[in-house]
């Protein structure tokens, strides 16, 4: 079985996020980057899948700040190959992201035939989810998002998967390999990597790194951003505070004045 | 800071070379396990010993018969809180708590087949943030802003410095630990004390990580904090973490030459020009919790009381276990991110066997003076209905609290 997963770092949301001064993008200068949960997710599916029925997993990304550390962790976990996508313009949005790696996976040696390339569903700077449909798009293949319980059989050359729907409805599909998932959760949490584990296959493999194609090929955007933002403070709680008799008096006043007693 | 990736820091690595679970019967320290005379005092005195399956004396009995592989795929260990006791009884005086059960607890700890989660986030969260709740790095010094007196950070201000004061984590970000680091500066403020922070450039010390097994995440913590102090020049390091203590004096390697105090001690060495400023009477029951850390393994039991019978008014309430014999709060060793796990496998929560017997005295306050333990004692008094009956107070906050009058 042989595995790609795309995975992606996102902003890390436990920093402050600030604007950056054009109000078109986060401040990436301020930023930190943090593997997307969701692709942490997709990661641990395919690993799942090769302790199940053997396989090689590889995993490749666009560059991006502290890409390194989820690659080398991907590896420690059980990845086989890790590759990042360098060069490509900052900030590129998911059009483009799905393009590149579309290119990348046609183009290096050894990722194609792939019978699996899973991803995750959505990501803080891909709310749409739309990286991996793109994908599966751009290389042709059939396309089955947010879903789990990925179960493959190459023997027939079909994959099924669960979908949940409103309403606790379980929908299970078929699609013919290979084809793109968009992974929603894998059937574990995503496994602990012993930082020693990490720092060994950070002495002992190495990442691949691999030019991302000229922006001219890309083609750009037909979405724009006109401006990011933070939102504004419109108003504030206010707290009662003091003994029982002077909160409720405060609270009845507020009631009153606004005409709600 | 922050930013500085698992991957830019390896090659500033210097992993701890002393005994390992290979070199452990070739190694003096590790062939004094094979004194052991099967008493069962370890088992006896530990917190967890009636739920655990391989108490020391056992895994010492498995050890000789070369079954310790059951040891190693058994999650017994995780019931292990680093409290010192076993070692503290031990008769032949074996390094049980220090040698022997850091390599089993490590051998566990990469067998498992899936880590409880709580724990996994603060392992995860403790390498990314350096903090193990997935607080701000760039946040951590933000309490000394509330301090209400001057505090200094060494990034801001390097001119050399009496005292560097290593926060840690619990009292950086946590509302109550900031209670104890606003109380603590307000002190070594009136105690003239030359003291500065390293604030955003501080880290977790390790101590947890390095006694649950996880020595990758305690190496990489130590050479980032060994690399930050050598940047600075201080007299000596005075820590209000009693794991940082822990830590630093027994865990990081021979080149930790820095003189190294904890706060409540370090305080107690004061006590003649703080004693005339203890001058509010505070009427209180008080009972002092000897933390494992600054108790058992370190034998500072009467500092803290020393302390607390300089304020006015506290009358100092004994619980039957103090001192030696103190129970554990129940968050070392990692213990602070298994309550969900403990619980699923239905252990009584220490600190809820603890808060019982400090109820007991009739004191109003259980006094403290390792962060962890606020949290947890005061988590268990709600539990357990007591919140209006007692209250808990870290040493340093009582002492503040007498300054004020």
């Amino acid at each position: 079985m042989n595995i790609l997963v795309a995975l992606r770092m996102v902003p890390d949301v436990v920093e402050e996020l600030e604007v950056a001064p054009d109000k078109k993008w986060l401040d990436l200068e301020f930023v930190r980057m943090v593997l997307s949960e969701s692709d942490d997710h997709a990661l641990e599916e395919a690993l799942l899948i090769k302790e199940r029925q053997g396989g090689k997993v590889t995993v490749l990304a666009l560059d991006a700040p502290e890409l390194d550390d989820a690659l080398f962790a991907a590896l420690a976990k059980g990845a086989d190959r890790a590759m990042k996508i360098t060069g490509a313009e900052k900030g590129v949005m998911t059009r483009e992201a799905a393009h590149i790696l579309a290119r990348v996976i046609s183009n290096e040696p050894g990722l194609l035939p792939a019978d699996l390339i899973l991803s995750g569903t959505q990501a803080y700077d891909d709310l749409d989810g739309l990286v991996a449909p793109l994908l599966a798009d751009e290389l042709g293949l059939p396309f089955l998002g947010i879903v789990t319980n990925l179960q493959a059989d190459l023997s027939v050359g079909k994959a099924r998967a669960v979908k949940e729907y409103p309403g606790g409805v379980r929908g299970e599909f078929e699609v013919a390999l290979p084809a793109v998932f968009g992974i929603q959760a894998a059937e574990k949490p995503p496994r602990y990597v012993p930082v020693a584990k990490v720092r060994a296959v950070m002495k002992s493999q190495k990442i691949e790194s691999v030019p991302a194609p000229a922006m001219e090929e890309v083609g750009l955007s037909m979405i724009q951003v006109l401006e990011m933002m933070k939102p504004q403070v419109s108003g504030h709680a206010v707290m009662l505070e003091g003994p029982p008799q002077q909160v409720s008096n405060g609270l009845c006043g507020i009631l009153a004045e606004r005409g709600l007693l | 800071m922050g930013g500085v990736g698992l991957a830019e820091e390896l090659n500033t690595s210097s992993a701890c070379t002393e005994i390992t679970f290979e070199n452990l019967l070739q190694h003096p320290k590790g062939r004094e396990i094979l004194t052991c005379i099967q008493c069962g005092l370890c088992a006896g005195t530990c917190p967890h010993g009636d739920v655990m399956a391989y108490p020391p004396r056992r895994i010492i009995g498995m050890l000789r018969a070369g079954l310790l592989e059951q040891v190693f795929k058994s999650d017994s260990l995780l019931a292990c809180v680093a409290c010192y006791a076993c070692m503290a009884k031990c008769p032949r005086n074996i390094q049980l708590t220090e040698v022997l059960l850091p390599l089993v607890k490590e051998q566990v700890f990469l067998r498992l087949p899936e880590l409880p989660a709580e724990l996994h986030k603060a392992l995860e969260n403790t390498l990314r943030y350096g903090n193990p709740t997935a607080e701000s790095p760039r946040k951590r010094a933000a309490w000394a802003k509330t301090a209400g007196v001057p505090i200094r950070i060494l990034a801001e201000d390097p001119r050399p410095v009496d005292v560097l004061w290593f926060v840690e984590c619990q009292n950086s970000y946590h509302p109550r630990g900031q209670d104890i680091s606003r109380a603590t500066a307000r002190l070594f403020h009136a105690l003239g004390v030359d003291f500065a922070i390293l604030g955003n450039e501080e880290k977790c010390a390790g101590e947890c990580a390095r006694l649950l097994g996880e020595t990758g995440l305690f190496d990489t913590l130590m050479d980032y904090n060994m690399a930050v102090f050598s940047k600075y020049q201080f007299k000596r390091i005075v820590t209000s973490g009693a794991h940082a203590y822990d830590a630093f004096k027994y865990q990081y390697p021979d080149g930790f030459k820095y003189t190294l105090e904890h706060a409540t001690p370090f305080l107690s060495k004061h006590m003649d020009s703080l004693k005339p400023r203890l001058t509010r009477k505070l009427e209180y029951g008080v009972t002092y919790h000897d933390s494992c850390c600054l108790g058992r393994h370190n034998g500072f039991y009467e500092e803290p009381r020393m302390l607390l019978r300089a304020i006015p008014g506290v009358k100092l309430l004994e619980m039957p276990h103090n001192r030696i014999n103190a129970i554990c709060c129940g968050g070392g060793g990692g213990g602070m991110w298994l309550d969900t796990y403990y619980k699923s496998k239905g252990y009584e929560r220490l600190s809820e066997r603890r808060v019982k017997e400090a109820v007991s005295t009739g004191a109003d306050v259980i006094a403290t003076s390792c962060p962890y333990e606020i949290t947890r004692f005061e988590d268990a008094l709600k539990v357990l209905g007591f919140d209006k009956k007692m209250v808990v107070k870290d040493v340093t906050e009582l002492l503040s609290e007498a300054m004020e009058g």
